[in-house]
């Protein structure tokens, strides 16, 4: 009886599949937290509505096991829309031919109403491969009420002037400081902060795509910088076995004062909070280069070998609309790609489109614009010498062989531009 | 008749050969392959021979990753011991005693997951159970999986709980099994405490000496669970062994040579183990 009950629930499966798969489109998501999960069903269910001939199968993964299973998908048979990140995590899947090109999407109009710098972070070679939909700036998170206490009337603007306020909070026992690193990522962000400061964009861009050595001077130069606030000892104490969640409790609790991190942690503030954590960017440390800004850019993308590929194009092209960037973006308190689309009422986010919007060039991040394999090495470089600075050379030394490993050796320099 | 019992032999291994080839032999042997070649899961596969064993052995984080599973193993030579002893202590026949062997099995029964999380908030550094104490009897706290030095032993000491917990449940089922005339004839001989223990009951228990032995071994150079929850091999790379390396090198460096290749050394190395102790108890049991 069972038996017979289990196939002809086969055979009505085997029947159902070719009807599935006619006008379905699937797209498989990595939106786990509860606000973008919940934007993007709502995404989705309106898509759906405007388009009652397609059939969206929105497949939702744990953003871990979602960096592994991307590989899988791209060269086995993938589903029709995947969510990924741009940059370098972006150009590894376009080399091989992984991914599909969009540059049709991009007409005239829509193309003037993205952000020029997140454009340029889904195209290779001038043909875009992706859709950008969101961003966030990352920047300096503080208290101004402890800065007060400190006698700091204004948030630092500069270098000098952030070093000066580590010495006044110190001396009133607050830690300048939160930081937590046993994830590593969080040290990266004063590497690629100062780095851009000092040395800019194009350098920093270059650096990531491992055209320069790591032992080169002016990237000792960063770290010669981030020396100084290391042995000053403004970061937090046992930073390397805090995750960046712990080290904020930090804050909160009034042990610290400021942290380097992503707006994604105003979520995170607790309600007492709210009013007195204030944004600023990341001080300047260098009078005659322009702003530049690390903005991790979220996007969408067709793999090569999708099989709606017609349908896929119709979701991304609404995704592309001010109104659906918008929504979206108002729902996960993000900052959307499209110039043209409002923001959520919000002072951070104001004050991050702001910030996104007037800058000269954005970074991803050191993990998002740089190999995987270079980066997990590179980061652990950084929380060692932020535990122990004098191994510098040491630990620049085995991020340039890993690099030489990686990238093979220097490419012939280049005539000056 | 003989044939009939030989194809009755065939046809009753097949199921279990057949899925330990499907799911270990195959598996294994394209692992060992794998560490053959260069790839990134996305890219065609280069062949670079021994490239990459020739660079694990001058790879200085799996020097560390080698060393940390060896003292690993060191220090789990301390879960049969602590086992023997709790096994001992909690076959009295005492009042009290169902509840102390419940309590002190209790560890093994949770996930290594609840334990290594445990154990993490109980050392950490700013808001933990131990330096609140510490703190509270105005000595000085301790940061031990901050320190390159103590991470990795800090995380064998949250694994050695429900190692030993094992052990004793090892030990007890051992010890239930002991004749009692063997005890008792030894007691009317005019043994006592010590020399029963040890000239006794200790010889009796060799086949579950091994099995401890063995099931500890395996465990630790197997560990990655803790180091996974509690440190992700930090600070750097100071606490990594080579089960965690070998996922890190695999899935987040996306080197799945280089990964299969430490697997491979992995697999070696506790085939080694393994092997020298059958053969131990093979060539004690013919003597």
């Amino acid at each position: 009886m069972i038996k017979q009950a289990q196939l002809v629930l086969l055979v009505a499966l085997a029947c159902l599949a070719p009807l599935a798969s006619a006008g379905t489109l699937v797209v498989n998501a990595n939106t786990t937290d509860p606000a973008p999960r919940a934007a993007w069903e709502d995404v989705v269910a309106r898509f759906q509505g405007d388009n009652p001939d397609i059939q969206v199968q929105f497949n939702i993964y744990d953003s871990e096991s979602y960096k592994k299973s991307i590989r899988n998908w791209l060269t086995g048979s993938p589903p029709d829309v995947v969510f990924w990140y741009a940059g370098h995590r972006m150009r590894q899947f376009v080399t091989p031919g992984l991914l599909e090109d969009l540059s049709d999407l991009y007409v005239t109009g829509v193309k003037e109403s993205i952000h020029p710098s997140a454009l340029d972070l889904v195209s290779v070679a001038g043909r875009q491969y992706g859709i950008p939909y969101t961003y966030y700036q990352i920047g300096l998170y503080f208290r101004r009420d402890l800065l007060a206490t400190a006698g700091i009337a204004e948030p630092p603007q500069d270098w000098k002037e952030l070093l000066a306020a580590c010495g006044k909070l110190k001396a009133k026992g607050i830690e300048p400081f939160a930081i937590g690193t046993r994830d590593l990522w969080p040290a990266a962000a004063w590497f690629d902060y100062i780095d851009l400061r000092l040395n800019g964009l194009a350098f920093h861009m270059d650096l990531m795509r491992g055209a320069i050595p790591y032992t080169d001077r002016r990237v000792v130069r960063v770290f010669e910088h981030w020396r100084d606030p290391v042995n000053m000892g403004c970061f937090s104490r046992n930073h390397a076995s805090s995750s960046w969640q712990e080290s904020q409790a930090l804050v909160y609790t009034g042990k610290a004062a400021m942290m380097l991190m992503g707006n994604f942690i105003v979520a995170n503030f607790p309600p007492e909070m709210r009013d007195r954590m204030e944004f600023i960017p990341f001080p300047s440390m260098s009078a005659d280069l322009g702003r530049f800004e690390d903005a991790p850019v979220n996007t969408l993308h067709i793999p090569a070998r999708a099989r709606n590929k017609e349908d896929a194009r119709r979701f991304l092209s609404y995704v592309l609309r001010a109104d659906v960037q918008e929504a979206l973006n108002k729902a996960t308190l993000q900052i959307p790609v499209n110039l043209r689309s409002g923001v959520a009422p919000d002072r951070f986010i104001i004050q991050g489109r702001e910030l996104l919007a007037r800058a000269d060039g954005l970074a991803q991040y050191f993990d998002r614009d740089t190999s995987e394999d270079l980066a997990n090495i590179a980061m652990k470089g950084f929380q060692e010498f932020m535990l122990y600075p004098d191994r510098l050379d040491a630990i620049l030394a085995n991020i340039e062989r890993a690099r030489l490993r990686i990238y093979g050796a220097p490419p012939a320099p280049s005539p000056a531009k | 008749m003989r044939t009939r019992r030989g194809l009755s032999t065939v046809v009753l291994l097949a199921p279990a050969c057949l899925l330990f080839s499907l799911f270990v032999v195959y598996p294994l042997v394209r692992g060992i392959a794998l560490s053959f070649y260069e790839w990134n899961g996305v890219d065609a596969k280069t062949w670079v021979g021994l490239d990459n064993y020739r660079e694990l052995f001058a790879d200085p984080v799996f020097a560390t990753a080698l060393a940390n599973n060896f003292r690993w193993l060191c220090c789990y030579v301390a879960a049969p011991l602590l086992g023997f002893g709790l096994a001992l202590l909690v076959n009295q026949r005492l009042p009290g005693m169902q509840l102390a062997r419940s309590l002190f099995f209790m560890p093994f029964v949770l996930s290594q997951v609840v334990v290594g999380l445990v154990f993490s908030w109980f050392f950490h550094s700013r808001f933990g159970l131990l330096n609140e104490i510490l703190g509270g009897l105005g000595l000085a706290t301790v940061a031990p999986l901050d320190s390159e030095r103590w991470s990795i032993y800090t995380m064998i000491v949250a694994g050695l709980w429900p190692q030993t917990a094992y052990c004793m449940i090892l030990y007890l089922t051992g010890l239930a099994t002991l004749p009692r005339e063997l005890t008792d004839a030894a007691r009317v001989d005019g043994a006592r405490r010590w020399s029963l223990l040890r000239y006794v009951v200790v010889p009796q228990l060799r086949p579950v000496h091994f099995i401890v032995f063995m099931v500890c071994a395996v465990a630790a150079l197997r560990s990655f669970d803790y180091v996974m929850i509690m440190t992700l091999g930090g600070p750097y790379d100071s606490s990594t062994v080579l089960g965690y390396y070998m996922y890190e090198q695999t899935f987040l460096s996306q080197r799945y040579g280089y990964g299969a290749a430490i697997a491979t050394v992995l697999l070696a190395l506790m085939s080694c183990i393994v092997f020298a102790l059958l053969w131990h108890l093979f060539y004690r049991e013919r003597r």
